[in-house]
């Protein structure tokens, strides 16, 4: 996520960010809640989910070291579209999301390596998803064949 | 050509749809397979079809063991054979892992959904040879965690300190508390030494693809990603042509490749 900025935009990154910890079963975020925040997983591992009724929190990914949790403050409604609970200890470097985008509206060169950034890795977990929409493990005579 | 006579010995169904088979020779063996070779099986009055073969290769006896997931016809009757059911068996055949390449280097080992079979043979002989190798890691993808094969030896191997297991699930059902993604999540994110590794992949063939340019994108060398190709394999001996892939013939020239081999070729539609 670092790679394109230079040392004095990692410096005001630095600026920032802090170092926090989550104990298992802690959540970071509930779903629908206003979106602030960004975590940058050191250590652990954070599942994000979804309340459905009749079935509780299911789990559509998780997520883990070198990876980042929380993309919805990006854009408005800076609403939280998942939720994102700690599975166990989770060691994360948060990001002020408020102050970010402040910087990156006050300097494009900052915001431009940023942006690519996050839509790099956006970019990746729309792949992963994508692959697993595939159901490509599932038994091939379990696959309707087209009707075309 | 002709098959070999071998006895279903034992049976252990591994998920809804597939089963272990443990066979012994009736009367003469065939030669002993290295890992990632596979044999030509044979469900009397049904139809032959390509299995590879699961078992471990350091285990000196005639026996096989060969895991069958039911899909067709023949998958199907093989599936079903209980113990006294006897088999044919051509082989074995092709090219496999030769895991002797990750000698001294790091074994990565990608497996998605009944592409842990195949890939069983490797784990054991980098266990059984351990000091050889530099570290060992497995990186295992199900649809569902009650669809991971070898679920014991899952557990034996993740709670071994000189192995990293890495399983990830694409549903995750209540009581899984592991990863829930594709494959190439742990594989992007893993503490990997480019230069120094050599990667063994078996699964879907999109899963293959996206599990080794992950790797290529990390600085990992095509021609040290090796992956298991799969196509209609009849005769087993590279005489009726029905595996052709481009200038392969899959059941002779694979079914183990290298990437730097594959990649182009699996980019061609229906080749």
């Amino acid at each position: 996520m670092l790679s394109g900025l230079s040392p004095t935009h990692i410096a005001v990154l630095s600026g920032a960010a802090k170092e926090v910890t989550f104990a298992a079963g802690e959540r970071l975020f509930h779903e629908g809640a206003p979106a602030r925040g960004c975590w940058l997983v050191q250590r652990g591992c954070v599942a994000v989910d979804a309340a459905i009724p009749g079935r509780g929190p299911v789990v559509v990914q998780t997520v883990g070291p070198g990876e980042v949790v929380g993309w919805s403050w990006l854009i408005t409604p800076a609403k939280w579209h998942f939720g994102a609970i700690s599975v166990t200890p989770t060691v994360a470097v948060e990001l002020d999301t408020d102050q970010l985008r402040a910087f990156a509206e006050h300097d494009p060169s900052f915001g431009y390596p940023i942006a690519v950034a996050m839509l790099t890795m956006v970019l990746d977990r729309l792949q992963t998803t994508r692959a697993r929409l595939l159901d490509l493990y599932r038994n091939p005579a379990d696959v309707p064949t087209s009707p075309l | 050509m002709l098959p070999a006579r071998y006895v279903v010995t034992g049976r252990t169904a591994e998920t809804a749809d597939s089963a272990t088979l443990r066979l012994a020779p009736v009367d003469r063996p065939i030669p002993r397979f290295q890992p990632g070779q596979f044999t030509m099986l044979y469900a009397r009055g049904v139809g032959e079809i390509a299995v590879s073969i699961s078992g471990d290769p350091s285990v000196v006896d005639t026996s096989l063991t060969q895991t069958i997931r039911a899909v067709g016809a023949v998958s199907r009757a093989l599936h079903a054979a209980q113990p006294g059911t006897v088999v044919g068996v051509r082989g074995p055949y092709g090219v496999g892992w030769q895991p002797s390449l990750a000698w001294e280097r790091d074994a990565l080992i990608v497996a998605g959904g009944v592409g842990l079979a195949p890939l069983r043979p490797v784990v054991l002989a980098v266990l059984a040879q351990r000091w050889r190798y530099r570290r060992a890691i497995l990186v295992a993808g199900a649809r569902t965690p009650r669809e991971f094969l070898y679920s014991d030896e899952l557990k034996w191997w993740s709670s071994r300190e000189d192995m990293a297991v890495e399983l990830t699930v694409d549903h995750a059902a209540d009581d899984w508390t592991g990863q829930v993604g594709f494959v190439t999540q742990p594989l992007s994110r893993l503490p990997l030494d480019p230069a120094a590794t050599t990667a063994f992949i078996c699964g879907p063939e999109p899963m293959m693809r996206y599990s080794a340019e992950t790797l290529l994108r990390r600085g990992v060398h095509a021609d040290r990603i090796r992956i298991s190709l799969e196509r209609n394999m009849q005769c087993g001996i590279g005489q009726c042509g029905h595996c052709q892939l481009g200038p392969l013939l899959v059941c002779r020239d694979g079914p183990v490749v290298d990437y730097a081999v594959a990649a182009d070729l699996l980019s061609v539609r229906e080749l």
